[in-house]
């Protein structure tokens, strides 16, 4: 496969561009996203390439940027939503959820609403408690949704590709962190990482851990470190939330018999509990030699102080805590 | 405008069907036949009738919670409307939706919504599907005067300006917002006026006069078509009945009320087609007694329907 090394946020773009350049029916609105290229930078000239039919940006207006995508996409439209913080998300939650979700089931299977809504998520940037959520869960709760987390450039590539091609109502969380991060790309533009596929980041014996987003990278690290010990550590990355892959997750822990789930969102209400549970419920329990831990933000707000701010969400330190505990049970 | 007699004639028989139609939910919910809740708005067929026959062939609707009038006037099948709020398989969602829910997408039918205000962005972007492949059909959305204190609204109708959308706001303007009258959610005498701060016209029109709604939802289509972006009409009515089905009606007195059932808009209509001489009472009399059996024969098809298989629970989630 030919590659090409660039960064998270520019395989994003490419992801977009190759969508938008095989396929009339897509259009992507959010604010600032034209002749700005996005907070983030995200879809810088995407604008010149595209024009402002097609690449348009809104007024400061959350709700209808998820509505009337929810709407075009109904009536034959593929939107493409950014927001330009997933926290944002709180105020456009009425069209997503009681709309978006929605329209198919409550009109008996009669609509389609194939819409894309970009959401970076998470913290590390100091921009304190309303620019720096992981309301994942949130979106894992709605049937009708469904969430992915590309963790790598190749995947956001893929996955995002996955998911303007799907023809529900996709979340697609970029965490912030990731936008500067360089890998190699395939160049392919029909490389499509396909939706519901766990994948393992790294094979082990002794631990599996569930990660994504930038926590995969201190699972990564704390794996390595502890592998120095001799402790041996799969690493899964779900990287649709939902619907989970969960049979790749079972399996790995009817090898290694413990399990971790690490995310930043606050434990409480995380994923890392569903997760657990899947395991629990599974033939995978009668394999655990010791309880699923969770390791998750801290029940409270992002605070701004920089020190704070990394308290709040897991470390490697921690990870290798949790990875000692399970192991000397 | 003059209107042809045969749109006259269906649209009486569709305001009809919409007053019949409500009269045997309404009987049916007093007996206990169907399940949860339903909004009726008998009394403002004229809105929900005349503005839809106004529309030409492939534009599109989105409807409010107290939509029936709406439905029937955009031409929806009132069998598969009953069959839908007895939860029966041949509704027009499967019986997943009910009467909050009723939409039929390939028609232009957008949906009903639960969601007070839950159709201005819904219809925004529809309309942007209409501009962006220069159909030449526009989207007329209903709402309620209580739908316009929503966040949505103003977004909606913001967005739906500066883009030049092919979309008709039209509030049906009951003078209640559940039991809060409209002097206590806002400060204005019509909401009209709000489209100004967006830039776009604000017309008010008789909500129980079929043939003005009929001519200005016409006119204001025939602008929105060409490109010149949306337009609010806001249309003045009642409703006779409760907001929903438990509801004792404290905050309006029967004076008030019987004086909005003497601008009946269905006798309205019949009055003005004897007038002038374009029907007999007779023939008018036939008209309704046809409409009652159209009715009775929806309520045949809806309770002779399957009920929905209880494995499509799980259908539909998903595409």
């Amino acid at each position: 496969m030919e590659m090409k090394e660039m960064t998270y946020k520019d395989a994003i773009k490419l992801a977009m561009s190759e969508e938008m350049r095989k396929d009339e029916n897509i259009i992507f609105i959010g604010e600032d996203i034209g002749l700005y290229g996005g907070a983030f930078g995200v879809s810088v000239g995407m604008f010149e390439e595209f024009g402002e039919e097609r690449v348009r940006d809104t007024p400061i207006s959350e709700a209808v940027i998820a509505g009337a995508a929810a709407g075009a996409a109904a009536t034959g439209l593929r939107p493409i939503c950014e927001m330009m913080f997933g926290d944002f998300i709180t105020i456009a939650m009425d069209n997503l959820v009681n709309q978006a979700a929605k329209m198919r089931y409550m009109f008996g299977g009669k609509a389609k609403v194939p819409m894309t809504m970009r959401l970076p998520f998470g913290s590390g940037t100091g921009a304190a408690a309303q620019h720096t959520q992981s309301l994942e869960a949130w979106l894992c709760h709605v049937p009708g949704l469904k969430v992915v987390s590309a963790s790598t450039p190749a995947e956001a590539k893929g996955l995002l590709k996955a998911a303007i091609r799907d023809d529900n109502p996709v979340c697609f969380i970029e965490h912030k962190l990731l936008y500067k991060m360089k890998g190699e790309v395939p160049v392919d533009d029909e490389y499509i990482v396909p939706l519901g596929v766990s994948d393992v980041k790294r094979e082990g014996t002794d631990v599996t851990i569930v990660s994504y987003g930038t926590m995969l990278y201190r699972v990564l690290e704390a794996a390595e470190a502890v592998a120095k010990e001799g402790i041996s550590v799969e690493v899964i990355d779900p990287r649709t939330l939902y619907p989970m892959d969960t049979a790749t997750i079972i399996e790995s822990v009817k090898k290694t018999g413990r399990a971790i789930v690490v995310h930043e969102a606050c434990k409480t209400g995380g994923l890392g509990g569903e997760i657990a549970a899947a395991i629990s419920e599974s033939e995978a329990f009668d394999f655990l030699d010791a309880p699923v831990l969770r390791l998750g933000g801290l029940d409270t707000p992002i605070p701004y102080n920089r020190n704070l701010e990394a308290a709040a969400i897991p470390t490697v330190d921690k990870i290798k805590d949790a990875i000692y505990k399970v192991m000397n049970r | 405008m003059t209107l042809a007699k045969e749109t006259l004639v269906e649209m009486y028989l569709r305001m009809n069907h919409a007053r019949l139609f409500e009269e045997k939910v309404a009987w049916f919910f007093s007996r206990g036949m169907v399940h949860g809740t339903t909004h009726l708005s008998v009394g403002e067929e004229a809105s929900g009738v005349a503005s839809c026959m106004a529309l030409e062939e492939g534009d599109l609707v989105s409807l409010t919670h107290r939509g029936h009038s709406q439905a029937v006037g955009f031409g929806l099948d009132i069998n598969r409307m009953m069959a839908e709020l007895l939860g029966k398989e041949t509704g027009y969602c499967k019986g997943k939706g009910g009467s909050m829910h009723i939409a039929d997408i390939e028609s232009g039918n957008l949906g009903a919504n639960g969601i007070v205000g839950g159709g201005f962005c819904i219809s925004a972007g529809a309309a942007l599907t209409q501009q962006y492949k220069k159909t030449g059909k526009v989207v007329l959305c209903f709402a309620g005067d209580g739908a316009t204190n929503e966040g949505s609204f103003h977004e909606a109708l913001n967005l739906a300006s500066i883009w030049k959308l092919p979309v008709i706001f039209f509030i049906e303007n009951n003078l209640y917002a559940m039991s809060t009258p409209i002097e206590k959610h806002m400060n204005i005498q019509d909401i009209a006026d709000r489209a100004k701060s967006y830039g776009i016209p604000g017309i008010v029109v008789d909500g129980n006069d079929p043939l003005e709604i009929y001519e200005t939802v016409a006119k204001a289509a025939q602008e929105v078509r060409k490109g010149k972006g949306p337009v609010l009409i806001e249309s003045k009515t009642y409703r006779w009945l409760g907001h929903s089905k438990s509801d004792a009606q404290a905050y309006r007195t029967k004076e008030e009320l019987a004086e909005w059932k003497l601008k009946d808009p269905i006798k309205r209509l019949r009055n003005f087609m004897i007038d002038n001489k374009m029907m007999t009472a007779e023939e008018m009399d036939k008209l309704e007694e046809q409409a009652k059996q159209n009715i009775e024969a929806a309520v045949k098809f809806a309770s002779d329907s399957p009920e929905p298989p209880i494995e499509s629970v799980l259908e539909d989630v998903y595409a």
